[in-house]
């Protein structure tokens, strides 16, 4: 694509991108890390995913007043205007997912006194979503249709593996009643990565709605597929 | 030629295969649109693309240049106006024209608007032209503000005012179209939401073509929108699908400042 006339509208576009993606990295941080205080048992790790929380935070205000500038005074048309509405809607995702990362780092602590006994599922399930949300991540980065098409994909094996944990906790939880808490925090984990890799499913459909000014959301992925090649 | 509009949809103008040269210079290159009744449709493209060029060929406005030849059709309602047995007067009675600076008659305010009529024979004077002025006046929304000095020289309203002066003149003569060579840029941004709002209104009765420079105009006065480029039509679209999702890149390039 050329460059604009204006080059201050250029470069207001591209920083802007460049918080949206530095914001990303900050949420793929935090649910990694999240995610390794609760495998490894550290307690310090899960802290720093709760302290720095706000940075996550912070960003999406810079955003959302840049997003706010640029409209007020450059009124963006076609691609552009595309690109601010996607800006504005992935960065509330991000945010959503930035408090779920939080909200894991929490429950971690909590298992210091209810320790967990199957982590494992929850380690392969986080697997699948922290994928998700690198696509997602990668085709906002590169325009990539593909990798937007992948996540969303992903999410129909992201959902049976939840559904298939959440009745694996239920069983644990009624074979033995001392583990209902455990078996409780282990459910809001699971829920949480889950919501996650919804939100990375958000981030990919506006990707598509960015790149080829299509409208994927609330259709199903063969409908989705269709429109994107049309 | 009738007169009325309808928003059904029904081509009001048809242009196929226009080519115009000024001497040896081709300025259209085969221009195919079809511009729909009861629309507003607006013309963008950079300076020297052709879009005024065009649009004046849509009244014949381009006869008057010695060098300029045309060909191709340009139907409306289905005649084409560049047959021979056309009267160029009287399609442009049809056909009415706003152009960039406002040019009032030097005449009074009420002269502005009864001129045409008169000289057509359409109406006589007395109540009915005054019934005539005053409709025009209104339609054109400027009736509030001249009522009460219609003898004054149109020449003394500001810019926007004599701008809308120029309207109810055009709309004077019943035209079928209203053709608008860039009808704000001699206008500050009040006059100018005026004849936006003004457009609006006047797009339930007649199909209005407009040319301008600002885009954002084009985006919030028009259901269709052509982008010219070179003396062709890059793209032509709904409005919406031009602004938010256009298909062609130079298109794209152009809505976003990405041109040259």
């Amino acid at each position: 694509m050329n460059q604009h006339t204006i080059k201050r509208f250029e470069d207001e576009l591209t920083e802007l991108k460049e918080k949206v993606l530095a914001m990303g990295g900050l949420v793929e941080k935090a649910t990694k890390r999240s995610m390794n205080s609760l495998i490894k048992q550290d307690s310090k790790r899960a802290h720093k995913v709760i302290d720095r929380d706000h940075a996550i935070n912070t960003l999406e205000v810079e955003i959302d007043d840049m997003t706010r500038t640029i409209l007020a005074l450059r009124q963006p048309a076609a691609g552009d205007l595309r690109f601010i509405m996607t800006t504005i809607k992935v960065v509330t995702d991000l945010e959503r997912m930035g408090d779920l990362a939080e909200n894991i780092a929490e429950n971690m602590l909590k298992t210091e006194e209810h320790p967990l006994t199957q982590i494992s599922s929850l380690q392969s399930f986080s697997d699948l979503v922290l994928d998700q949300l690198t696509q997602a991540l990668n085709a906002f980065s590169k325009g990539d249709l593909d990798d937007a098409m992948v996540c969303i994909e992903e999410n129909q094996k992201v959902q049976q593996n939840f559904k298939s944990m959440q009745r694996e906790y239920l069983t644990y939880m009624m074979e033995d009643p001392r583990q209902i808490t455990a078996g409780l925090i282990a459910t809001d984990i699971a829920r949480s990565l889950e919501r996650i890799g919804d939100h990375a499913v958000n981030v990919a459909e506006m990707v598509i709605y960015m790149v080829k000014g299509k409208e994927v959301r609330h259709v199903d992925t063969d409908t989705a597929t269709a429109l994107i090649n049309e | 030629m009738s007169t009325g509009n309808n928003t059904n949809n029904e081509t009001k103008i048809s242009i196929r295969d226009l080519k115009l040269w000024y001497g040896d210079f081709e300025a259209l290159h085969g221009i195919d649109l079809d511009i729909l009744s009861g629309k507003v449709t607006a013309f963008i493209g950079p300076s020297g693309c052709g879009k005024s060029t065009f649009l004046r060929t849509m009244n014949r406005m381009n006869d008057r240049i010695p060098s300029c030849r045309i060909e191709g059709e340009i139907l409306l309602e289905g005649q084409n106006i560049y047959a021979p047995e056309v009267d160029v007067v009287q399609l442009r009675t049809h056909v009415g024209m706003v152009f960039q600076k406002p040019n009032p008659f030097p005449k009074s305010i009420y002269e502005n608007i009864a001129y045409a009529p008169r000289i057509h024979g359409l109406v006589n004077d007395g109540p009915d032209m005054d019934e005539l002025v005053e409709s025009s006046l209104r339609k054109a929304s400027i009736w509030d503000e001249v009522k009460d000095k219609l003898q004054q020289p149109g020449t003394a309203l500001s810019g926007g005012q004599q701008q809308r002066l120029c309207i109810a003149r055009t709309i004077a003569v019943e035209p079928d179209v209203i053709l608008m060579d860039e009808p704000c840029s001699a206008l500050d941004p009040i006059a100018t939401a005026k004849i936006e709002e003004l457009m609006d209104e006047l797009k339930k009765d007649y199909t209005i073509v407009i040319v301008t420079h600002n885009m954002q105009q084009a985006a919030r006065v028009s259901d269709y929108t052509a982008y010219f480029y070179l003396g062709n039509v890059i793209e032509f679209a709904d409005t919406h699908t031009i602004f938010t999702a256009p298909a062609n890149q130079k298109t794209e390039d152009y809505i976003t400042g990405r041109f040259g």
